[in-house]
């Protein structure tokens, strides 16, 4: 298996649809070490990198974690307000003491969109970037990708209904700029405020009417209602969200019988989705954490890993 | 005092009815005598204008000095050096500085250090409010006389309507304009860039047109209330143009500048150089739409002005987080390059309205003496090469800082002697002593 002709993966938009294609074959030849009784393969023995996490995060970090230790590499994690961040250090200053103590890769999650790009210009080390403001979260992206790939085959025709706050959302982004590569039909809906300038312009569907975005969907993918990031009056309550925009068993009945329904976690239960969408036939919420290690595991080993892999 | 024999140049003076081939002779700082064949017997220095262009001296009314207190950044020595490498005579810098130029001390202390090490002229602006706070008006009148030439909260643009109208309407008194960085704090709402598709793509708070707009807005309609003079800094977008072509045309004493990057850049920048900090600016630049307006504005006359906003920033101000690094960049030693490159050469100006827009014009705008190419007026004189191609290298700035999103560009045509009060402060981009 050939390596990724790339240093880092910053996000979807840069990537070819060859290079996304390696991934995912990739990521799917991977994926059944997570299911066996011994979950090691030594391919990266002797690598190492390191989770740097700006932001806080359960989900992605203990992912890249977990797929490192399959593939035997060695990480160390660090969170922000146990560095030396907290101290005034900055960003590149952080990184590169990293990288002075041998890491081969920079794992890391950002507040501020472009962090991952300014740091990899900085650095010989990889950098993986685990989310970045409300830019891309490729590795979410792309375990998405896997997860569609995996029930429906392909992508081209599919019609993929992503729901929610799209103007923060980097899952959105990057679901974006990866589905629409391939020719799928990509809507996004949500409350006027909160969907991005532009975005027509990439060829996406743009509606403020979940319904319209719902109607015959293959894939609906409802995002995170991201409190924490709604820093002025976007929307008036979260009760009034919930009528127009929460995705649930009535309006889910809009699309295809056979739809996949997707989260890219954690979840507000009740607010943007409704328990018994999320834990019903359709959901395939859980897959993608599991596709989630498989497609970090396949990052790191063809970044890591290169022409010398075991 | 040494003489100077400026040869053979086009010498272009529009205002003074100036368009012929000829010598200049520069004795005692003023221009001694204009002719043909003049002698360089007895002459100190002799510039070769041959082929190049002789114009008055060129005045940028909108620079960051940095003095006092962000010495770090820029001095006045490195930043008037910058000035005459890039061509210009004389420099209006901002009061932006720390403290606030906001006094008449701190005003004659830049004058002082100006006289000192400044190797062109520095005429300081005031604050409008003390501190440029936005509530209490700066000793305006003290600072006229300590010679200021114009107010401006530059960067903490005043936000209350009604203390902008009181300060218009003071300031008419003293006969000084009202130079308006507009943005409405609010709507640009903590922006790194434009507002749309672009930041939009990079996940990037984005600062939409209209937050300068509605300001715009505002002072247009405030001067036609007040009669005072309200100049609006390095407009930005189609929408601000057309309302202050609107003003114009009901006569409200209203006019503009633009930079050579709000002419030369779209937002695209900001993707293309994949968020270096040096596309980040206050205004951003924007869209196609909106340099075009600019370019139209410059070529009809609307836009009074090329000023840089040269904002120099120190690397660690912005090697950093592209929503971190400070807004700004260096403008001063790439300006003439970007005019002729991008305005003269594709037929958008001519050569006259260039010598308007950055010398006629900005001098009359801060009301001092226009420098000409007559005999008897003050040697600040800039000759022009409209035919060298070069490339910008940040290495052979005489800024302090080198933040520019222009290095590595290779233009036609530069600045190729700059000569101050008839003495040569530069050749062939080289700064003298």
């Amino acid at each position: 298996m050939a390596g990724l002709k790339r240093k880092d993966i910053l996000g979807l938009r840069e990537m070819s649809t060859e290079e996304i294609d390696l991934i995912l074959d990739t990521a799917d030849a991977l994926k059944d070490i997570v299911n066996r009784p011994i979950k090691k393969l030594p391919t990266l023995r002797g690598k190492s990198y390191v989770t740097l996490f700006y932001e806080n995060s359960t989900r992605t970090a203990k992912s890249f974690e977990l797929a490192g230790k399959y593939l035997s590499a060695d990480s160390i994690n660090i969170a922000v307000a146990s560095s030396s961040v907290a101290k005034g250090e900055t960003l590149v200053d952080t990184a590169r003491n990293l990288e002075a103590m041998g890491i081969d890769a920079v794992v890391m999650r950002h507040p501020m969109g472009g962090a991952p790009h300014f740091l990899a210009k900085h650095l010989k080390a990889s950098v993986i970037n685990a989310g970045d403001g409300m830019h891309e979260h490729p590795t979410q992206g792309l375990l998405d990708m896997l997860t569609i790939r995996q029930r429906k085959g392909a992508f081209k025709g599919l019609k993929v209904a992503i729901i929610g706050d799209i103007f923060h959302s980097r899952v959105a982004r990057s679901n974006v700029f990866g589905l629409t590569k391939y020719g799928a039909e990509v809507w996004v809906a949500g409350p006027s405020t909160l969907l991005p300038a532009g975005f027509e312009e990439l060829g996406v569907k743009v509606t403020t009417r979940v319904e319209e975005a719902l109607e015959g969907a293959d894939v609906v993918n409802v995002l995170r209602l991201q409190l924490e990031r709604q820093e002025k009056a976007l929307f008036p309550t979260v009760a009034e969200y919930s009528k127009f925009w929460g995705v649930g068993p009535e309006r889910l009945k809009l699309a295809k019988p056979d739809h996949l329904l997707m989260h890219p976690g954690p979840m507000n239960r009740g607010v943007e989705i409704a328990t018994a969408a999320a834990d019903g036939a359709q959901s395939v919420i859980l897959e993608q954490v599991t596709n989630g290690v498989a497609v970090r595991m396949a990052l790191l080993y063809l970044l890591l890993g290169g022409g010398d892999a075991a | 005092m040494s003489t100077l024999l400026i040869r053979g140049g086009r010498l272009l003076d529009p205002a003074n009815g100036v368009d012929r081939v000829a010598d200049v002779l520069v004795a005692d700082g003023v221009i001694a005598r204009i002719g043909d064949e003049l002698s360089s017997v007895g002459v100190d220095r002799v510039v070769e204008a041959r082929g190049k262009v002789v114009a008055p001296g060129f005045i940028d009314i909108h620079v960051h000095l940095r003095t006092p207190g962000q010495e770090y950044k820029e001095d006045i020595r490195t930043g008037t050096a910058a000035a005459v490498r890039g061509g210009f005579v004389g420099v209006a810098c901002m009061p932006n500085t720390s403290p606030v130029i906001d006094n008449a001390v701190t005003v004659t202390y830049v004058n002082t250090i100006a006289a000192q090490q400044g190797h062109c002229k520095v005429w300081p602006t005031g604050a409008i409010t003390k501190g440029s706070k936005g509530a209490e008006l700066a000793e305006i009148g003290e600072m006229k006389a300590a010679g200021i030439v114009a107010i401006t909260d530059d960067g903490m643009p005043v936000e209350n309507g009604e203390t902008m109208r009181q300060a218009m309407i003071y300031a008419k008194q003293f006969n000084l304009m009202i130079m308006d960085h507009c943005e409405d704090k609010h709507l640009a709402g903590g922006g790194a860039m434009h507002f749309g598709k672009v930041s939009s793509l990079l996940g990037l708070k984005g600062m939409p047109a209209a937050a300068e707009e509605v300001q715009v807005a505002r002072d247009v309609l405030l001067s036609m209330e007040t009669g005072a003079h309200i100049h609006i800094q390095h407009v930005s977008s189609r929408r601000s143009v057309e309302l202050i072509r609107w003003g114009k045309a009901m006569g409200a004493n209203v006019t503009v500048e633009a930079t050579p990057h709000h002419f030369t850049l779209t937002d695209e920048i900001v993707m293309e150089m994949a968020y270096a900090t040096n596309t980040k600016m206050n205004p951003p630049v924007r869209e196609a739409a909106d340099r075009q307006a600019i370019l139209d504005g410059l070529r009809d006359g609307t836009i009074d002005c090329i000023a840089t906003d040269h904002a120099p920033h120190h690397v660690d101000e912005k090697e950093v987080e592209y929503q971190a690094a400070k807004f700004g960049i260096t403008g001063l030693e790439t300006a003439v390059g970007l005019v002729i490159d991008r305005l003269v050469k594709p037929g958008i100006i001519t050569l006259e309205q260039m010598v308007r827009l950055m010398s006629t014009r900005p001098a009359a705008l801060i009301g001092v003496q226009a420098p000409a190419l007559v005999e008897g007026a003050a040697a600040d004189i800039t000759v022009l090469d409209l035919e060298k191609v070069w490339t910008v290298r940040a290495e052979e700035m005489a800024s302090k800082s080198r933040n520019t999103p222009f290095v590595g560009w290779e233009l036609t045509g530069a600045p190729h002697a700059t000569v101050v009060g008839g003495v040569l402060k530069m050749e062939e981009m080289k700064v003298m002593g």
